[in-house]
């Protein structure tokens, strides 16, 4: 029983997937059922199996291909990380299942679009518990596919098209070095399987020799591109074209998490020098978001880049060799990121797809549980206690002062910065006085929009005295540091175990909202364009990094046309076909000359011909 | 006492004449004369070494030849007969209609 029920989690999605797009794309509600049913029995089965796990590590495998030395199962992995996993992805995707019932309701393609988010599922399933390189490798393209085609849902407007494909391509550019890296540890350890590879790691961790940062690096390209890090962030923000719900389940809660669930299951593959690079990634990545967040006016790419900015954190949590941390936070703000993103879908379900948070405003006596909502997943992202991201941020925050100043310094800027762009869009969207007719007129989204973002409300308010950390640190060797304790001790734990990050962290996040509060109490528009000028035209253009981006792009294209066009013209064209035409001519011309139809001359030539063979034959 | 070097150089020397012969003369009829030599010189050869290597086979193979070349020369009379009744020339720079 217990073996087959993983399989039937990760298939009934697929299931619902192919039923949808083959028979029933003809009728809305049935498919939209058929969907939600497919991530409810997947959910049911994943609770199921959380109740009888153990703590251990089980594989259910058999074996797929077999070409010389590549030996590649079918395989699934259950050991706290992927339970874990499989709670957040099944449990959070099921309410966004079902939010998306409401906020699909008028939409001609919903049954297309609930085909797409099954296939998503059943990838993401996929993904988290695959056992070996090849199987993850295989769901993570496919969940690269399906983020593509939600992306890209509405694919008459031109810009959610170019999103999908910037989505797909960059990712693409990561995958190539994942797959490199996922080849480098097959030649060098000779296995696939995970368990295979840390094994051997731990018997002779000096296998990879001068490669070790290397091999570490390529993998992480692949999260690289994934969880959307510096350099291959651009994707994300664009990706906000896609539905809201889409972007609330599959660029903020799962998929672009898949990075840093990856990065902690081959947690052991990666050396100091790496580490050390992928915490500054992740650092420099958070930063970043944080910053460009502050001066963006887009709701949903407000909280595109502060998705951003939190993946940075994870990454920086994975790279300060706390991955127990970075997996508690992805848990956190899988469930509050989810929360906002749904809130941001009914807020712009009530103002009539309007996105510009200058022309909402006072939205709080017109959409009270979803500004209470709104308002305690805020408080989760800002870190406060109680709320569920105080916890995470400050272990990962305890984990980069025990291992890098620097970092932890950058984390809590990054902290602070939250604190400040999240409350200027809530004070902006739900507080301040209404900016347009929309605002005034706007109603409470109905209850299948509502409900979902209550129950996300609680894993939001509470997920920190669960002992998540605890459970996930039981995949981590080294976790013995997290004990599992009462409530009222774990809300204080953050003080006594790290009470420099957790008094300087929250001395931040308090200034960062005061300073929302003092620049956007009351504003009509934004006040920061004035007052930093240029500085604030370059945070509003995302510091001109799509357009670095496109000029590289367009001028490496230019002299690779350039070398092209010179190959073709002088080498392809002019030697090999003109040339050789040319050698033809000639030769045609010359020996043209010897047919002059008289017969003396061929005689003659016949007489030259013999003689010279004759001359050969009896030169010896 | 007439060795085989003097039989072959008599052979050399005709069929050097035929060659330069079918090479230098302008008029068919003298080019197939000529070509005739050529025929013959081999044949001189052959009876020489025959004789001097006491093998019959040579000589038997030149009465061969005398009889296709007998037949040879009536068909590639016939013919230059004929072609000349038709161009009224029987020299070969005149007859270059095989040129492209």
């Amino acid at each position: 029983m217990t073996g087959i029920l993983p399989w039937v989690i990760l298939f009934v999605p697929l299931l619902a997937a192919l039923s949808i797009t083959l028979l029933t794309l003809r009728h809305r509600a049935l498919s939209a059922g058929l969907s939600i049913g497919a991530i409810c029995v997947s959910f049911v089965g994943s609770l199921l199996i959380w109740i009888s796990f153990d703590g251990g590590s089980v594989q259910y495998s058999t074996p797929w291909l077999s070409v010389g030395g590549l030996h590649v199962d079918l395989g699934l992995l259950l050991d706290s990380l992927s339970v874990t996993m499989l709670l957040v992805v099944t449990g959070v995707g099921a309410l966004i299942h079902i939010y998306s019932y409401g906020y699909m309701a008028e939409d001609p393609g919903m049954p297309r679009y609930f085909a797409g988010l099954s296939f998503f599922t059943f990838s993401m399933l996929g993904v988290v518990l695959s056992n070996n390189f090849v199987q993850l490798f295989i769901f993570w393209e496919l969940v690269g596919v399906s983020s593509y085609l939600l992306i890209g849902f509405w694919y008459d407007r031109p810009t959610a098209a170019d999103a999908g494909k910037k989505a797909f391509l960059t990712n693409r550019l990561g995958d190539f070095g994942f797959l490199l890296g996922i080849i480098l540890v097959w030649t060098t350890i000779g296995s696939l399987n995970f368990g295979e590879i840390e094994a051997t790691m731990r018997a002779n961790p000096e296998i990879f020799g001068s490669l070790a940062s290397i091999a570490g690096l390529l993998v992480f390209c692949g999260a690289l591109g994934k969880s959307a890090q510096f350099p291959l962030h651009v994707w994300l923000p664009d990706a906000m074209e896609g539905p809201t719900p889409v972007s609330a389940l599959i660029h903020a809660a799962t998929m672009v998490a898949a990075g840093i669930y990856m990065l902690s299951r081959v947690f052991f593959l990666f050396n100091e020098t790496a580490l050390l690079v992928i915490a500054w990634i992740g650092g420099v990545t958070a930063l970043l978001a944080a910053v460009i967040a502050i001066q963006q006016d887009d709701i949903k790419r407000i909280l595109a880049y502060s998705t951003l900015s939190q993946l940075g954190y994870m990454v920086m949590a994975v790279g300060v060799m706390d991955p127990t941390a970075g997996m508690y936070h992805l848990t956190t703000h899988a469930s509050f990121k989810a929360l906002l993103f749904l809130g941001a879908g009914a807020v712009i379900h009530a103002m009539h797809h309007e996105q510009n948070i200058w022309k909402m405003g006072g939205l709080r006596r017109a959409m009270p549980v979803t500004y209470w909502m709104f308002l305690i997943a805020t408080l989760a992202i800002c870190g406060v206690p109680p709320f569920s991201g105080f916890f995470s941020k400050e272990s990962i925050l305890a984990a980069a002062l025990e291992h890098n100043a620097i970092l932890f310094g950058v984390g809590a800027g990054v902290a602070a910065l939250t604190a400040f762009y999240m409350f200027r869009l809530v004070y902006a969207v739900f507080i301040g006085p209404p900016k347009s007719n929309a605002a005034e007129y706007a109603h409470e989204v109905p209850g299948v929009m509502k409900w979902p973002q209550v129950l996300l409300g609680v894993p939001s308010l509470l997920a920190g005295f669960w002992g998540i950390e605890h459970f996930i640190g039981q995949s981590f060797a080294s976790a013995s540091a997290h004990h599992a304790a009462a409530w009222h001790w774990q809300i204080l734990s953050p003080f006594s175990h790290a009470p420099l990050a957790a008094f300087f962290g929250l001395g931040l996040i308090g200034f960062g909202i005061a300073a929302a509060y003092a620049f956007y109490g009351n504003a009509v528009r934004d006040p920061l364009p004035d007052e930093m000028g240029r500085l604030s035209t370059a945070i509003r253009e995302r510091l001109y990094l799509d357009e670095a981006y496109t000029a590289m792009i367009r001028y490496s294209h230019e002299v690779l046309a350039l070398i092209a066009d010179w190959i073709d013209r002088w080498v392809i064209s002019g030697m090999l076909v003109r040339g050789s035409q040319w050698g033809t001519d000639l030769a045609g011309r010359l020996l043209r000359m010897a047919q002059t139809g008289n017969v003396q001359t061929y005689a003659l030539f016949l007489v030259v011909a013999v003689v010279v063979v004759l001359w050969f034959v009896l030169k010896r | 006492m007439i060795g085989l070097e003097d039989y072959l150089t008599v052979s050399a020397i005709l069929f050097s004449i035929g060659v330069v012969g079918v090479v230098m003369r302008r008029n068919l009829f003298i080019i197939l004369m000529s070509l005739e030599l050529i025929l013959n010189a081999a044949n001189l050869a052959m009876v020489a070494f025959s004789r001097f290597s006491n093998n019959i086979d040579g000589q038997m193979m030149v009465f061969f030849i005398i009889t296709v070349a007998a037949a040879e020369v009536a068909v590639g009379l016939a013919l230059l007969v004929a072609l000349y009744r038709r161009r009224q020339t029987a020299y070969t720079e005149d007859l270059t209609n095989m040129k492209l």
